[in-house]
């Protein structure tokens, strides 16, 4: 993600500690950490299982058992394309499909030069708007291939 | 000054709402208009946004959906004194869709400031609380209870029932967790009400909480929907200085808080007790029942756990009695149910509206049939775990005993309409995967049977023994639904299984295919 800070032991353990207050405080820890450093990096996660007093496995358990939890750094930009059974009413698949295609990219992928990673996102609620995306955390409705494109070309700016 | 409404709603936001309020606020300046630009929640006509709306004598008149080009023309034409526009839709609250509602969970969606508490005070707001205040918590459990309203999560659990358990566990921390995981493909009610009418799942929380002895509530929102993280933010914040949360609330000795925790893309947190998992910090695994969560919620203790739509709709009971809202509805189904029509329609949005409602009606006559045209085939009804509804079945009415008879569910409420040119067989097939990439594990036929299920629809649609393949695919939806822990496993097959009943013929393409 753009504007991600670069891991330092010491800023991952300033995030940890301004959440211990709170009850079950591993969730909000780990969406701090992805939101500094853009992903979560194992040395963070390390930190998190000794604030929190529980083995790293069970904290390793934790940040891969979610799908938003990164954990190696992704593309400067982010587009979620939905792949639920609204937006695939409207022919989402196949327009994802062809988009990949053209980028040379599976789900998940980022672009060689870094500029955009393509992830399936399972809903977004905008259903009567279908086919939706959120780039960047900018929710988009009745995307189309034109539009796609725009993204694609924007993101490598 | 021109009082004019945009929406602040994810699906307005979508389509340029936040670009329209721009746009709109340089116009106004640039020709010395004063006005006042009030970002309300959504009405629920969605293929109208972004709706922009305009205060008038004869009440306020909508023009959608409006685009950043279109604003000059919409001065041009005085749209600030409701003036003729192509886009004008006339009074808003005339609009046959809005018309042929009965709005009682959605009445202040989209007509107030989401964000002022004196709006939600001058349109009934907190008088469910006041009440509740002076009836006293065992009156409140008593009212709910008679109220007959239903989980709206999709189990259709009686809500009165749930709190009276917790309220019967002895004093001690108690807890009120909002299950604001809305997952399901084709709903949206939660969002909307959370972004359109913040405060009464507040009022809601705290009728709860006074009437079970809890003094904490969590709310569990997917991340999927960060808009309404920002809103409903700030609408706890809004409360807090109102003195409509903290301690000794209005004076009545009660304290209540309420905190926002961020779900991290997991379909399976919408499942109860993997909520709880991870509102605990842990893997959104599922427990097994017993112990329920009522007895053994939130950090061991006793929880109440409900859907934003349920505990919205309280304060609602409370302030107009249990008796006006079971009065509305048919048999165990009372009170109304905010239908969510979307996919493949010319007209998606929430249509809230009594329990009895035909699907056909919903679909023709409210939805106005496909987006594309072409005739309708199928509809999905409560999800990805609900079962695919054949048009030969359109008078089935909106009522979860009658769907249950069909085999299919009412769930969240939300339709998902498709026309003929789906392939039933696929979407099995992805019901299937969608099950695998979100299954947590924990139990066999869904962590297994999920991806046996794909591989053997895989077979299928590729021709090999098909029959025998078919055979097997019934026994596995059979066995997952019979040896799930959770509704993920056990009703992922509803899909599959109507898909096969209804659409056999998509199944046997491949055999066709050859025989040509």
């Amino acid at each position: 993600m753009a504007g991600a800070a670069q891991y330092s032991d010491e800023r991952a353990r300033e995030i940890i500690a301004a959440h211990m207050g709170l009850e079950g405080p591993a969730m909000p820890i780990l969406h701090a950490l992805q939101e500094e450093f853009g992903y979560v990096p194992d040395a963070a996660v390390k930190q998190m299982a000794e604030a929190l007093n529980i083995s790293r496995a069970e904290m390793h358990g934790v940040v891969t058992f979610y799908h938003d939890f990164r954990r190696a750094p992704h593309g400067r930009h982010t587009l979620k394309l939905c792949r639920a059974e609204s937006c695939q009413s409207m022919g989402a698949e196949r327009q994802a499909r062809a988009f990949l295609d053209k980028l040379k990219l599976d789900w998940g992928g980022t672009t060689p030069d870094g500029a955009l990673t393509v992830e399936p996102i399972y809903c977004l609620g905008l259903c009567a708007h279908s086919p939706s995306a959120l780039y960047d955390g900018e929710p988009i409705g009745c995307v189309d291939a034109e539009r796609l494109d725009e993204i694609a070309a924007e993101a490598r700016d | 000054m021109a009082k004019v409404y945009i929406p602040l709603d994810m699906a307005a936001v979508a389509m340029g709402a936040d670009k329209l309020a721009a746009a709109v606020a340089q116009e106004a300046a640039a020709r010395g208009e004063n006005i006042e630009i009030v970002r309300n929640g959504s009405r629920g006509m969605l293929w109208l946004e972004p709706l922009i709306e305009v205060e008038t004598p004869a009440g306020r008149v909508g023009y959608g959906p409006a685009k950043v080009k279109d604003v000059a023309s919409l001065f041009d034409a005085g749209f600030l004194a409701g003036g003729a526009h192509r886009l004008s839709i006339g009074i808003v609250d005339e609009h046959p869709w809005m018309k042929r509602q009965n709005r009682v969970t959605f009445v202040r969606c989209g007509v107030i400031d989401p964000l002022s508490v004196a709006e939600y005070e001058a349109h009934e707001g907190f008088k469910g609380l006041k009440r509740a205040f002076e009836v006293g918590p065992a009156a409140v459990v008593e009212e709910v209870t008679k109220s007959g309203l239903r989980g709206r999560g999709g189990a259709g659990f009686p809500t009165g029932i749930k709190w009276k358990t917790v309220a019967d566990c002895p004093p001690g921390k108690k807890y009120v967790v909002v299950n604001a995981d809305e997952g399901d493909s084709g709903t949206f009610a939660d969002r909307m009400i959370m972004e359109g009418d913040p405060l009464s799942l507040i009022e809601g929380m705290l009728i709860c909480g006074y009437a079970v002895g809890a003094s904490k509530g969590y709310v569990y929102l997917r991340s999927e929907y960060p808009v309404v993280a920002k809103v409903f933010q700030s609408a706890i914040e809004k409360a807090l200085e109102a003195g409509w949360l903290g301690n000794n609330i209005k004076g009545s000795g009660f304290d209540f808080d309420v905190e926002l925790r961020i779900g991290a893309g997991a379909y399976v947190c919408g499942e109860e007790t993997s909520l709880l998992e991870s509102l605990e910090g842990k893997r959104g695994i599922v427990r097994a029942k017993p112990p329920l969560p009522a007895h053994v919620g939130l950090f061991g203790k006793p929880t109440v756990i409900n859907n934003v739509l349920s505990m919205a709709t309280i304060p609602m009971i409370m302030e107009k009695g249990a008796k006006h809202y079971a009065d509305l509805g048919v048999g165990r189904s009372r009170g109304t149910m905010p239908l969510q029509i979307a996919g493949n329609v010319k007209y998606g949005g929430l249509f809230e509206t009594d329990f009895g409602i035909p699907l056909g009606v919903v679909v023709n006559e409210i939805a106005g049939g496909t987006r594309s045209g072409r005739p309708v085939r199928a509809v999905q009804v409560g999800g990805p775990l609900g079962a695919y509804v054949p048009v030969s079945l359109f008078d089935l009415p909106i009522d979860y005993e009658a769907f249950a008879a069909k085999d299919s569910l009412i769930g969240h409420g939300g339709l998902v309409v498709f026309d003929d040119t789906v392939d039933m067989s696929w979407m099995a097939r992805f019901g299937m995967e969608f099950c695998a990439i979100e299954s947590c594990g924990k139990c066999t036929p869904c962590r297994l049977g999920s991806t046996r299920g794909v591989e053997t629809i895989d077979k299928i649609r590729s021709g090999q023994n098909i029959d025998a393949n078919i055979d097997l695919l019934k026994d596995l939806c059979h066995t997952m639904k019979f040896g799930s822990l959770c509704a993920l496993g056990g009703f992922a097959p509803y899909p599959v299984e109507s898909a096969l009943r209804h659409f056999p013929e998509d199944f046997r393409k491949s055999a066709l295919e050859a025989a040509e």
